[in-house]
Protein backbone atom coordinates (compact mmCIF):
# COMPACT_ATOMS: atom_id res chain seq x y z
CA UNK A 1 0.00 0.00 0.00
CA UNK A 2 1.12 3.36 -1.01
CA UNK A 3 0.64 5.93 1.65
CA UNK A 4 1.41 9.48 1.37
CA UNK A 5 2.25 12.02 4.35
CA UNK A 6 1.94 15.64 3.68
CA UNK A 7 4.14 17.66 6.05
CA UNK A 8 3.23 21.25 6.68
CA UNK A 9 4.68 23.90 9.44
CA UNK A 10 1.58 25.08 11.67
CA UNK A 11 -0.13 27.69 11.56
CA UNK A 12 1.43 30.99 12.85
CA UNK A 13 5.12 29.54 12.34
CA UNK A 14 6.55 31.93 9.72
CA UNK A 15 7.66 29.87 6.67
CA UNK A 16 10.58 31.78 5.32
CA UNK A 17 10.87 29.80 2.51
CA UNK A 18 7.29 30.41 1.70
CA UNK A 19 7.99 34.07 1.74
CA UNK A 20 11.20 33.56 -0.84
CA UNK A 21 8.75 31.51 -3.07
CA UNK A 22 5.95 33.98 -2.95
CA UNK A 23 8.63 36.64 -3.92
CA UNK A 24 10.02 35.14 -6.83
CA UNK A 25 6.69 34.51 -8.17
CA UNK A 26 5.73 37.96 -8.22
CA UNK A 27 9.19 39.13 -9.88
CA UNK A 28 8.21 36.63 -12.62
CA UNK A 29 4.78 38.80 -12.87
CA UNK A 30 2.08 36.33 -10.98
CA UNK A 31 -0.28 38.98 -9.49
CA UNK A 32 -2.77 37.50 -7.05
CA UNK A 33 -1.04 35.00 -4.96
CA UNK A 34 -1.90 36.32 -1.70
CA UNK A 35 0.55 33.36 0.50
CA UNK A 36 2.91 30.94 -0.17
CA UNK A 37 3.60 28.09 2.49
CA UNK A 38 5.75 25.17 1.51
CA UNK A 39 5.58 21.75 2.74
CA UNK A 40 7.06 18.55 2.58
CA UNK A 41 5.80 15.32 0.88
CA UNK A 42 6.60 11.78 1.82
CA UNK A 43 6.08 8.66 0.09
CA UNK A 44 5.89 4.97 2.00
CA UNK A 45 5.27 1.71 0.58
CA UNK A 46 4.16 -0.08 3.77
CA UNK A 47 2.74 -3.60 4.26
CA UNK A 48 -0.76 -3.73 4.00
CA UNK A 49 -1.79 -4.55 7.07
CA UNK A 50 -0.58 -1.60 8.39
CA UNK A 51 -2.61 0.40 11.14
CA UNK A 52 -3.56 3.71 11.47
CA UNK A 53 -1.73 3.90 14.78
CA UNK A 54 1.56 2.93 13.49
CA UNK A 55 1.52 5.67 10.76
CA UNK A 56 0.71 8.08 13.30
CA UNK A 57 3.55 6.95 15.56
CA UNK A 58 6.06 6.79 12.14
CA UNK A 59 4.83 10.90 11.93
CA UNK A 60 4.92 11.92 15.23
CA UNK A 61 8.70 9.88 16.21
CA UNK A 62 10.27 11.00 13.25
CA UNK A 63 8.99 12.49 9.84
CA UNK A 64 6.87 15.42 11.32
CA UNK A 65 8.35 18.08 13.85
CA UNK A 66 5.73 18.55 15.99
CA UNK A 67 6.85 21.72 17.97
CA UNK A 68 6.69 23.64 14.28
CA UNK A 69 4.98 21.28 12.09
CA UNK A 70 1.01 19.40 11.48
CA UNK A 71 0.89 16.05 9.44
CA UNK A 72 -2.02 14.52 7.20
CA UNK A 73 -1.71 11.12 6.29
CA UNK A 74 -3.62 9.87 2.99
CA UNK A 75 -3.28 6.34 1.67
CA UNK A 76 -3.49 5.80 -1.90
CA UNK A 77 -5.57 2.51 -1.77
CA UNK A 78 -5.26 1.42 -5.85
CA UNK A 79 -1.79 2.53 -6.06
CA UNK B 1 41.24 13.78 39.19
CA UNK B 2 41.25 14.23 35.13
CA UNK B 3 38.41 15.47 33.59
CA UNK B 4 36.57 12.84 31.40
CA UNK B 5 34.74 14.32 28.79
CA UNK B 6 33.39 12.96 25.01
CA UNK B 7 32.53 14.34 21.92
CA UNK B 8 30.72 13.08 19.33
CA UNK B 9 30.89 12.25 15.68
CA UNK B 10 27.77 11.71 13.41
CA UNK B 11 28.32 11.25 9.60
CA UNK B 12 28.84 14.43 8.48
CA UNK B 13 29.88 16.60 11.81
CA UNK B 14 32.50 18.95 10.97
CA UNK B 15 32.74 20.73 14.50
CA UNK B 16 33.99 17.68 16.15
CA UNK B 17 37.84 18.26 16.05
CA UNK B 18 37.31 22.07 16.59
CA UNK B 19 35.29 21.16 20.17
CA UNK B 20 37.97 18.38 21.05
CA UNK B 21 41.11 21.01 20.85
CA UNK B 22 38.83 23.49 22.68
CA UNK B 23 38.14 20.98 25.49
CA UNK B 24 41.82 19.65 25.39
CA UNK B 25 42.98 22.98 25.52
CA UNK B 26 41.19 24.55 28.49
CA UNK B 27 41.25 21.23 30.54
CA UNK B 28 44.90 19.89 29.50
CA UNK B 29 43.09 16.13 29.11
CA UNK B 30 41.93 15.03 25.22
CA UNK B 31 38.14 14.21 25.00
CA UNK B 32 37.40 10.68 23.91
CA UNK B 33 36.15 10.94 20.62
CA UNK B 34 32.61 8.57 20.48
CA UNK B 35 31.17 7.14 17.01
CA UNK B 36 27.12 7.77 16.12
CA UNK B 37 26.80 3.94 15.83
CA UNK B 38 28.10 3.14 19.21
CA UNK B 39 25.38 2.01 21.94
CA UNK B 40 27.22 2.97 24.99
CA UNK B 41 29.21 6.15 25.94
CA UNK B 42 32.29 5.67 28.19
CA UNK B 43 32.54 5.49 32.14
CA UNK B 44 32.42 8.15 34.30
CA UNK B 45 32.31 11.52 31.82
CA UNK B 46 32.28 14.70 33.26
CA UNK B 47 30.94 16.08 30.06
CA UNK B 48 29.57 15.59 26.54
CA UNK B 49 30.19 17.83 23.75
CA UNK B 50 27.89 17.22 20.36
CA UNK B 51 29.36 19.69 17.47
CA UNK B 52 28.39 21.71 14.97
CA UNK B 53 28.09 20.30 11.51
CA UNK B 54 25.50 18.88 8.93
CA UNK B 55 25.03 15.21 10.41
CA UNK B 56 23.31 13.43 7.90
CA UNK B 57 23.59 15.99 5.25
CA UNK B 58 20.46 17.85 7.07
CA UNK B 59 18.04 15.31 5.55
CA UNK B 60 14.83 15.74 6.99
CA UNK B 61 14.68 18.36 9.16
CA UNK B 62 18.36 19.38 10.95
CA UNK B 63 19.61 17.24 13.51
CA UNK B 64 16.52 15.05 12.72
CA UNK B 65 18.29 11.85 11.78
CA UNK B 66 21.53 12.45 14.82
CA UNK B 67 18.81 12.54 17.21
CA UNK B 68 17.84 9.30 16.15
CA UNK B 69 20.96 7.42 16.21
CA UNK B 70 21.98 4.71 18.74
CA UNK B 71 24.96 7.16 20.87
CA UNK B 72 21.51 9.62 21.84
CA UNK B 73 19.81 7.28 23.64
CA UNK B 74 22.84 6.93 25.88
CA UNK B 75 23.41 11.18 25.76
CA UNK B 76 19.78 11.21 26.98
CA UNK B 77 19.78 8.60 29.38
CA UNK B 78 23.25 10.44 30.47
CA UNK B 79 21.96 13.60 30.37
CA UNK B 80 18.80 12.71 32.77
CA UNK B 81 21.43 11.68 35.48
CA UNK B 82 22.15 15.16 35.48
CA UNK B 83 25.93 14.65 33.19
CA UNK B 84 26.50 18.02 31.36
CA UNK B 85 25.74 18.04 27.68
CA UNK B 86 26.53 21.01 25.53
CA UNK B 87 25.25 20.86 22.12
CA UNK B 88 27.02 24.06 19.41
CA UNK B 89 25.54 24.67 16.23
CA UNK B 90 23.85 21.25 14.37
CA UNK B 91 24.45 19.85 18.36
CA UNK B 92 21.53 22.23 19.42
CA UNK B 93 19.77 21.15 16.58
CA UNK B 94 20.05 17.82 17.83
CA UNK B 95 19.61 18.25 21.40
CA UNK B 96 15.81 20.01 19.85
CA UNK B 97 15.28 16.97 17.87
CA UNK B 98 16.29 14.65 20.93
CA UNK B 99 13.99 16.66 22.54
CA UNK B 100 16.22 17.48 25.44
CA UNK B 101 15.61 20.80 25.15
CA UNK B 102 12.32 22.72 24.14
CA UNK B 103 11.92 24.52 20.75
CA UNK B 104 12.96 24.38 17.09
CA UNK B 105 15.19 25.52 14.85
CA UNK B 106 14.26 26.63 11.05
CA UNK B 107 15.57 28.02 8.46
CA UNK B 108 17.12 31.47 9.06
CA UNK B 109 14.61 33.96 8.23
CA UNK B 110 16.53 35.51 5.62
CA UNK B 111 17.16 32.34 3.93
CA UNK B 112 21.18 33.03 3.98
CA UNK B 113 23.53 31.00 5.49
CA UNK B 114 24.92 33.13 8.22
CA UNK B 115 29.25 33.14 8.93
CA UNK B 116 30.30 36.29 11.22
CA UNK B 117 30.99 36.70 14.76
CA UNK B 118 28.17 38.25 16.59
CA UNK B 119 27.26 39.92 19.67
CA UNK B 120 25.25 37.86 22.48
CA UNK B 121 23.93 39.27 26.03
CA UNK B 122 24.72 36.77 28.42
CA UNK B 123 20.97 36.36 29.97
CA UNK B 124 21.93 33.31 32.75
CA UNK B 125 25.21 33.87 34.91
CA UNK B 126 24.22 30.20 37.53
CA UNK B 127 24.37 27.31 35.26
CA UNK B 128 27.60 25.27 34.99
CA UNK B 129 28.11 26.49 31.73
CA UNK B 130 27.62 30.42 31.80
CA UNK B 131 28.66 30.89 35.82
CA UNK B 132 31.89 32.45 34.15
CA UNK B 133 30.29 35.57 32.81
CA UNK B 134 28.10 38.02 34.36
CA UNK B 135 24.34 38.45 33.66
CA UNK B 136 23.60 41.58 30.82
CA UNK B 137 27.33 41.51 29.87
CA UNK B 138 28.10 41.46 25.84
CA UNK B 139 30.44 38.72 24.47
CA UNK B 140 31.32 37.97 20.99
CA UNK B 141 31.11 34.78 19.62
CA UNK B 142 30.94 32.91 16.42
CA UNK B 143 28.10 31.84 14.30
CA UNK B 144 28.17 29.54 11.06
CA UNK B 145 24.85 28.53 10.29
CA UNK B 146 21.79 28.33 7.83
CA UNK B 147 19.00 26.74 10.26
CA UNK B 148 19.48 28.81 13.55
CA UNK B 149 15.95 30.65 13.67
CA UNK B 150 15.06 28.81 17.42
CA UNK B 151 11.26 28.61 17.22
CA UNK B 152 8.74 28.05 20.28
CA UNK B 153 5.27 28.74 21.57
CA UNK B 154 4.71 31.91 23.44
CA UNK B 155 4.18 29.57 26.48
CA UNK B 156 7.44 27.63 26.09
CA UNK B 157 9.13 31.17 25.28
CA UNK B 158 7.50 32.47 28.67
CA UNK B 159 8.94 29.74 30.89
CA UNK B 160 11.95 29.75 29.35
CA UNK B 161 12.35 33.10 30.08
CA UNK B 162 10.57 32.92 33.87
CA UNK B 163 13.12 30.20 34.62
CA UNK B 164 16.37 31.23 33.54
CA UNK B 165 16.70 28.87 30.84
CA UNK B 166 17.27 31.28 28.29
CA UNK B 167 21.14 31.29 28.23
CA UNK B 168 22.03 33.74 25.97
CA UNK B 169 20.06 36.26 23.74
CA UNK B 170 21.85 37.98 20.56
CA UNK B 171 22.22 41.60 20.96
CA UNK B 172 21.92 42.24 16.84
CA UNK B 173 19.97 41.14 13.95
CA UNK B 174 20.86 37.66 13.01
CA UNK B 175 18.49 34.61 12.32
CA UNK B 176 14.99 35.81 12.89
CA UNK B 177 15.10 33.94 16.49
CA UNK B 178 11.97 34.46 18.34
CA UNK B 179 12.63 36.71 21.11
CA UNK B 180 16.52 36.33 19.68
CA UNK B 181 17.27 33.53 21.50
CA UNK B 182 20.69 32.06 20.61
CA UNK B 183 20.61 29.66 23.44
CA UNK B 184 18.59 28.18 26.17
CA UNK B 185 18.71 25.66 29.22
CA UNK B 186 17.18 22.87 30.28
CA UNK B 187 15.09 23.02 33.63
CA UNK B 188 17.62 21.58 35.63
CA UNK B 189 20.49 23.48 33.76
CA UNK B 190 22.80 20.56 32.43
CA UNK B 191 22.05 20.84 28.96
CA UNK B 192 22.99 23.97 27.05
CA UNK B 193 21.94 24.52 23.86
CA UNK B 194 23.09 27.55 21.44
CA UNK B 195 24.20 28.37 17.66
CA UNK B 196 27.30 30.63 18.21
CA UNK B 197 30.07 28.22 18.16
CA UNK B 198 32.02 29.39 21.86
CA UNK B 199 35.13 26.74 21.02
CA UNK B 200 35.83 28.63 18.08
CA UNK B 201 36.81 31.37 20.55
CA UNK B 202 39.32 29.96 22.71
CA UNK B 203 42.46 30.43 21.88
CA UNK B 204 44.72 33.82 20.88
CA UNK B 205 44.80 32.58 17.55
CA UNK B 206 41.14 33.11 17.15
CA UNK B 207 39.71 36.24 16.85
CA UNK B 208 38.52 36.41 20.62
CA UNK B 209 38.32 34.64 23.46
CA UNK B 210 35.34 35.18 24.94
CA UNK B 211 33.69 31.40 24.59
CA UNK B 212 36.47 30.08 26.81
CA UNK B 213 34.78 31.48 30.02
CA UNK B 214 32.21 28.64 29.26
CA UNK B 215 34.48 25.65 28.93
CA UNK B 216 36.75 27.05 32.16
CA UNK B 217 33.86 27.14 34.37
CA UNK B 218 32.27 23.98 33.47
CA UNK B 219 35.32 22.20 33.93
CA UNK B 220 36.21 23.98 37.52
CA UNK B 221 32.76 23.20 38.49
CA UNK B 222 33.21 19.75 37.81
CA UNK B 223 36.89 19.45 38.78
CA UNK B 224 35.97 20.53 41.92
CA UNK B 225 32.66 18.63 42.55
Amino acid sequence: MKVQIHISLKPGVLDPQGRAIHHSLEGLGFTGVNDVRAGRLIELDVADGMSDGQLDEMCQKLLANMVIENYRIEKLENA
Amino acid sequence: MAFRSAVITFPGSNCDRDMAVALENVSGTAPIRVWHGDAALPDGLDFIALPGGFSYGDYLRSGAMAARSPIMQAVVEAAGRGVPVLGVCNGFQVLTEAQLLPGALMRNAGQTFICREVALIVENDSSIFTGGYRKGQTIRIPVAHHDGNYFASDDVLDRLEGEGQVAFRYAEKCNGSRRDIAGVLNEQGNVLGMMPHPERAVETIHNGTDGRALFENAIKGLVAA
